[in-house]
């Protein structure tokens, strides 16, 4: 290397000054610190008996969940559209005639693989009515790959248990056209 | 009747050696929580009692970290030399434990009729207390040194090295510093050094400021505490000396190095902060009651809580130096400002402190101890070069700055 080369910018760090060269402002400035962290505030959540707070639930790309209709029963059409859009492939549904007049098929079996989601939100994306969605729980858990694979009803149950802290889209969007009516 | 000693110092003995193991495990509980707190965090206070929900602030940590460390394999690899291998951690172990026999806790007279005041340390009477401490903590290098070359890794052998270049260095403001404390008190024996700041009721910290910030840094640097614990970076050397090691073996270094902390921060109260000794609280005369002397060991135990939770909190505060920086501030600043001290110090016992009496002496005493210390820190500071490195500069070179610097002082 150069030095009088002219693409090299040159940086010259400041001269220390007597403080400086004392080091007294450099010792205690370091002791300072540390003494304030020492009895400042903790970052740490305490999970599980504490919950991060979430800036966004609603937009938080969790576990999964399928929505019930008014009725109580499957939301979905099983139409395949999430299975088509989901770029794992950890959705399997199985179709079959509807039981219902609202609709001509309904899922038979709908299951997700949980360990293979890559939490992308395609699906969600991809459901023309509204059925499947992505909730805000995070700590997803199991002891076996078989009990990650999350079946209808599991997958009904949690809806059960997010649905009053996260109402789904169709619900919030009609709460927030009813608000600004 | 020699039964009896025997029954004493093995009483003591077992005393300390539990109560050091004990203090070492939860020290490095404290360490952990210490740390945590200053990363803004909050270390470990999950462990409790084992099949309960009981957690008492992670008190169960260090017996979880104990039975984790004795049931992990004991891995010896194939290319170490077995015999030494496996001595090294013993001896570095023994002589950390050997040092607290001298380590004086005061005496107690318990009151029963025809028994002898008792004196709180595994060996009472040792004239030679504070050569004995310095003795058996050099020893520490061998087993660093051991370890490493027996390890047959290089990174183990960089850490071996520098440990013991360092360590070695040390030894000799560590020394400065001690002897003058001996020569203010007249003695090399703990008890009587303790005894000399009590009567006094003035801490040899107040009057050697100097030999104090000396012994400190020496301290740290003996303990291999950052901002000296290049022995084991691990950034650089993966683990130091003690790579190779696994399970048990590793447990006992750890141990021992933390160890080496605990003696350095007992001599450090014993020989600048007056031992146990307390002002208006515990008394001056040599051998106490029951209830005093038992004060006079909760006042030591608290100020040897104070000066760790000061290597803990240092350790955070300064980051690790250079290996030739780290040799330069042993030989370069260390060692001349103890000879300072120690000179300064014999000028006064020598000319100085027979022309004042009572009070005065100390007061004198002590502002000559702060005016040395000041202006030899202003000294120092007048003659750290402009650059330490050999960085590539754009005006002249470091080299030139250094000798400019020396020849203009």
């Amino acid at each position: 290397m150069n030095s009088d080369d002219k693409n090299i910018k040159w940086v010259e760090e400041p001269a220390l000054g007597l403080a400086g060269k004392s080091y007294i402002p450099l010792i205690v400035g370091g002791i300072t610190t540390t003494l304030k962290h020492l009895v400042g505030p903790k970052m740490t959540v305490q999970t599980p008996e504490e919950r991060h707070a979430m800036a966004d639930p609603l937009g938080y790309r969790g576990v999964h969940r399928l929505n019930r209709d008014e009725q109580g029963s499957v939301k979905c059409v099983a139409c395949f559209l999430c299975s088509t859009a989901c770029p794992a492939h950890c959705i399997d549904i199985v179709a079959a005639e509807s039981p219902w007049p609202d609709r001509e098929k309904y899922p038979q079996s709908f299951t997700i693989d949980e360990l293979r989601c890559i939490f992308c939100g395609m699906c969600e994306e991809a459901c023309p009515v509204d059925a499947i969605e992505l909730t805000s729980l995070y700590d997803l858990s199991g002891k076996s790959r078989e009990e990650m694979i999350f079946d209808k009803q599991k997958l009904l149950s949690v809806y059960d248990q997010t649905k009053d802290a996260e109402p789904m889209r169709s619900v919030r969007e009609r709460d927030r056209t009813e608000k600004t009516n | 009747m020699s039964m009896w000693i025997l029954l004493e110092a093995l009483i003591k003995i077992f005393v300390i050696i539990g109560g050091l193991m004990t203090a070492a495990a939860y020290l490095v509980l404290l360490e952990r929580r210490v740390a945590a707190w200053i990363q803004d965090r909050r270390g470990p206070n999950r462990v409790g009692i084992p099949l309960t929900n009981i957690r008492i602030f992670g008190l169960g940590q260090p017996i979880a970290d104990g039975v984790k460390f004795i049931f992990k394999e004991e891995f010896i690899p194939g290319h170490v030399n077995r015999w030494l291998y496996v001595l090294a951690p013993s001896a570095m172990f023994v002589a950390a434990i050997v040092l607290f026999a001298a380590v004086p806790f005061g005496a107690v007279d318990l009151g029963i009729e025809g028994w002898e005041p008792i004196a709180l340390v595994v060996m009472p009477g040792l004239d030679v207390g504070i050569v004995y401490i310095f003795a058996v903590g050099s020893i520490a290098v061998y087993g660093v040194v051991l370890g490493s070359w027996a390890s047959n890794n290089k990174y183990a052998f960089f850490g071996g090295m520098r440990s013991a270049a360092q360590l070695i260095s040390y030894e000799i403001p560590l020394g400065l510093g001690i002897l003058g404390v001996v020569l203010a008190s007249g003695s090399l024996r703990l008890d009587e050094i303790v005894q000399s700041q009590a009567e006094t009721g003035v801490w040899n910290v107040f009057t050697q400021p100097l030999g104090f910030l000396v012994f400190l840094v020496a301290a740290f640097a003996e303990a291999g505490r950052l901002p000296f614990d290049l022995a084991e970076t691990e950034q650089e050397l993966v683990g130091g000396y003690h790579t190779e090691y696994s399970g048990i073996k590793l447990m006992m270094f750890l141990v021992a190095e933390y160890l080496h902390m605990v003696a350095a921060s007992f001599l450090i109260v014993l020989l600048f902060f007056g031992g146990w000794h307390f002002w208006g609280l515990t008394g001056s005369e040599p051998v106490a009651g029951i209830g005093v002397a038992l004060l006079r060991v909760v006042v030591l135990l608290a100020k040897f809580m104070l000066v760790v939770l000061f290597f803990m909190v240092a350790r955070w505060s300064w980051p690790r130096f250079r290996f030739d920086q780290l040799m330069s501030l042993a030989w370069k600043v260390m060692l001349p400002l103890g000879l300072v001290n120690l000179v300064g110090l014999a000028f006064w016992i020598e000319y100085g402190r027979p022309r004042f009496s009572g009070a005065n002496e100390w007061i004198v005493m002590a502002i000559g101890g702060w005016v040395l210390l000041v202006a030899s820190w202003l000294v120092t500071t007048l003659l750290v070069p402009a650059a330490s490195d050999n960085r590539p500069r754009l005006g002249p070179a470091a080299a030139d700055l250094d000798t400019k610097e020396a020849a203009s002082p």
